[in-house]
This record gives C-alpha cells, structure tokens and sequence, in this order.
C-alpha cells in the first residue's frame, strides 16, 4: 500500500483525500441506485398485474400514474418532492421531518417512484406476452389465479423482461446523478467538489465518467451472465 | 385560477428555449446518428472502430457528468487557447462558451450516440435484394442510399426515433443545470421566490407531458407515411 500512497501524494488532484471522497461517493451512488431498484422492483411487481386487470377502474390509474412518472424529467419530479415536502402543512411538525429533512430521502423517493412506473410497464408487457395457450393449460389443472400467477405466467415474465429491465438498471445508474443537484455527494457530487477544489474539469470529470463506465459494463456483464442461464432455452444454437 | 405571481410569461419563454433546445440537439443527434451508423456498417476498419467507441463510451456515462465535462472543458481549452494566442500574436480573443451552443452539442453529441444505434439496426433490416435490385439498374451508390435504402430505413427507425426524442426532450431538463434558463430553471427560481414549488413544478411537468403526448400523436401520423403499402399483421 506505500506505493500508492507514495504515488498519490506525488499526484496534484487525485491525492489520497481526493481518492476517498471519490469513494465516499461511490458509496453513496451505488446505495442510492440499489435501494431505488429493489424497492421500486417490489412495488412493481402488484402494479404491473393490477396493471394488466380487466377493469379500467384498477387498469387506469396505473397506467396514469406511469404515464405522468415516464413522460415528465426525473429532475422535474426530483425538485417538486425535495422543494415541495417542506411546504407540506403540518410536516416539519411531524416525525416525517426527522427522515425527510435530510436530501437523501426525498431523492430516494423520487428515484424509487420513477423506476417503479418504469419497472411496471416492462413486467406488464412481459405479462401481457405470456403464450395463451399456458394460461388455459393452468386453467385445466384447476389453479386459482394466485397459483397460475405464480408457478406459470410470472416464472416466465421475470425472464422475458430480463433483457428490458437490465437497460432500466443501467438508466437508473445513470439518473442517480442529478442527486448531486440536490446537495447530495454522489460519485457526481465529489466531481464538482474536486473540480471546484482544482479548476480541473477534464481530470475530475473524466476520471468519474470512466467509473460510470466500469459500473456500466459490471451491470452488463452480471445480466448476460443471468440472461445465459435463465434463457438458455433461447440461445442460438 | 392558478396564480403564477406574474412569472407567467417568463415560464412560456422558458418552455420556448426548451422546445428550441430539444429540436436542434436532436437535428445535431439525427446528422451524428446517420454518420455514426454509415461509419459502423462500412467496410474501413478504424472508421468502424472510432464509432464503436463513440457508442460505447457516450452511452454507458451519464449524460450529466457529459454535459458537465463538454461544458466546464470546453471554457478551459477556451481560456488555454486564448492565452496562447495572446502569448504568441500579442492578440486578445476570447470566446465566451455559449450555454445554448454547449447544451445542444453535449445533448446532439449524445443522443447521436443512440441513434447510430438505431440507424443501424434498421439500416440492417433493409432487405439485401433491395440493393443489389438498386445496382441492377443502374444506380450509383448515393442514388441507392437516397432511393432505396433511406426510405425502407425510415419505416424500421421509426419506433426507435420516437423512444430516443422521448428520452432526449427529457434530457433538456439537465441544461437547466449549466445555467440554461430553461423552464425548469425558471420554475425553480420562482419557486425559491415565492416558496410555493408546487405551483411551478406541476404546470412544467404538464408542459413536458403535454410535448410528449403530441409527439406520440405525430410519430402515429409519420409511422402511417412510412408504413405505405406495408399490410400489418
């Protein structure tokens, strides 16, 4: 480790301080993206079958609510939930306060909301996508509906939305960094530190970009691995 | 009745400047995509390459992190630049770097990333026999490309034109970020001023839905054009 530390402390910008803070907000966009992800894939999963019910009462709203989430900037609905829980009557009153008071939270939320529409509208389509043919078969057996749900269409949906919700992952990573706006110190947020510290925008911006990128292809990479196993039955042969 | 405290008309200028931001980023996008998509088809190897890594590199940051490195960057060469020219010619020249100017180009400079993507998968879809019908009679290879290959093109492009305009009309929101005064960074001032967000926020968020559910209607009405004599299943 002494040579790094050597080599560090004999670089200009990229010193060992400036080395953690990178880290640091690394960290905070890695946990950031995965939180939003895996609450908002939870939150998905109802929505997308309520989604595909044949009542407009229950089919209508989602699609509303995915419609406004996936035709409107993350950055709009970033600002309207971190500029406008404040003036919520009654909230600074409130235990909300405590939680919502800090950035990370009202980013959270506005991350979470988004990749949930988006998440739906891809688990519905893979829903709406399952053969006829199996549902009847199902039928026959006598399952109700929660069992062919779960042993027939969603086994099946989950793979084919597979390809579609790696590209969500990756657009959720890349979304996480307008967090930095709302003086959040992600892996963009210690760019602009270190470019405001050094007035070196090719050298802090580049170095963060090229971390998106490792980022970027791991993501890719963990998918086409999950994508062979769980669609092997797909593969060109 | 909605009270926008008078910032009204400054909002509608603001929805201008995004309308204008959008449309000459995704020309700049158009040109670079069709380019990008010509050089991953050809035959030259380094030309294949540099393409290859323009889409991969633009499309796996973010486009924020871009936008601040083209804009930031650019003032720096800017600076750098100038004060060469004053040391060697004793001549003062300045550039200020124009946030429209840097904002369509980083915006252009992206989204020309995904439409090569796109122009080449339709540019595949073309059928071979199309072409070689095209030589057979005759044609040079600039009245194949703008005869047969452009039009047939269009129809497979078109779904991925749209999603890629969607997403780039979404992306304008960020060049309110380097100081654009764009809608949303107007709404946001206003905001800030009269402490009432909600009341600006949502009439921009309507604003940008109103944008996409009129460009949704019009890529039906070009998607019809471009769907002539094709019978769907």
């Amino acid at each position: 480790m002494d040579w790094l530390v050597q080599l560090l402390d004999s670089n200009q910008i990229f010193t060992t301080s400036t080395v953690l803070h990178y880290w640091d907000g690394l960290v905070v966009t890695v946990q950031l993206v995965f939180i939003s992800l895996i609450i908002g894939l939870v939150l998905s999963l109802p929505l997308a079958i309520l989604r595909t019910h044949r009542n407009p009462w229950i089919n209508r709203p989602i699609w509303a609510y995915t419609y406004v989430f996936r035709g409107t900037p993350l950055l709009i609905q970033l600002y309207l939930i971190y500029y406008g829980v404040t003036y919520i009557p009654g909230i600074q009153e409130s235990v909300f306060w405590f939680i919502m008071k800090d950035a990370l939270y009202p980013a959270l939320l506005a991350f979470v909301l988004n990749t949930a529409a988006y998440t739906t509208e891809i688990l519905r389509g893979a829903i709406v996508a399952t053969p006829m043919g199996e549902i009847e078969a199902a039928r026959a057996y006598g399952m109700n509906f929660s069992k062919t749900m779960r042993r027939i269409v969603l086994p099946s949906a989950f793979r084919r939305a597979l390809p579609a919700y790696s590209n969500e992952v990756i657009f959720m990573l890349h979304a996480s960094a307008i967090a930095s706006t709302v003086t959040i110190i992600d892996l963009t947020g210690a760019a602009k530190d270190v470019y405001s510290q050094h007035y070196a925008p090719f050298e802090a911006f580049t170095f963060v970009g090229a971390i998106y990128l490792c980022l970027t292809f791991s993501i890719l990479f963990l998918f086409k691995r999950l994508e062979k196993n769980l669609l092997a039955h797909l593969a060109e042969r | 009745m909605l009270d926008l405290h008078g910032y009204g008309p400054t909002i509608f200028t603001g929805a201008i400047l995004t309308i204008e931001v959008a449309i000459f980023s995704l020309i700049v996008a158009l040109v670079l995509g069709l380019l990008g998509a010509i050089a991953k088809l050809s035959h030259f190897t380094p030309l294949r390459l540099v393409a290859t890594a323009y889409t991969t590199l633009i499309r796996g940051v973010p486009d924020l992190v871009l936008m601040l490195l083209i804009f930031y960057g650019a003032q720096i060469m800017m600076n750098s630049l100038s004060d060469w020219i004053y040391y060697q010619y004793d001549y003062d020249f300045y550039i200020n770097i124009d946030e429209f100017v840097a904002g369509v180009a980083t915006i252009g400079f992206i989204f020309g990333a995904y439409m090569s993507e796109t122009f080449r998968g339709a540019f595949l879809a073309v059928d071979r026999g199309q072409i070689e019908a095209g030589i057979a009679y005759g044609m040079t290879k600039r009245q194949v490309f703008f005869r047969i290959m452009f039009p047939q093109m269009m129809r497979h492009a078109l779904p991925g034109l749209s999603n890629n305009w969607l997403v780039l009309l979404k992306t304008t929101a960020l060049v309110s970020l380097i100081g654009l005064t764009d809608m949303t960074r107007l709404a946001k001032e206003a905001s800030a001023a009269t402490r009432e967000p909600f009341v600006f926020f949502i009439p921009v968020a309507i604003i940008y839905l109103l944008i996409t559910i009129l460009s949704e209607w019009g890529f039906k009405v070009i998607e019809k054009k471009y769907s002539a004599g094709v019978i769907k299943g």
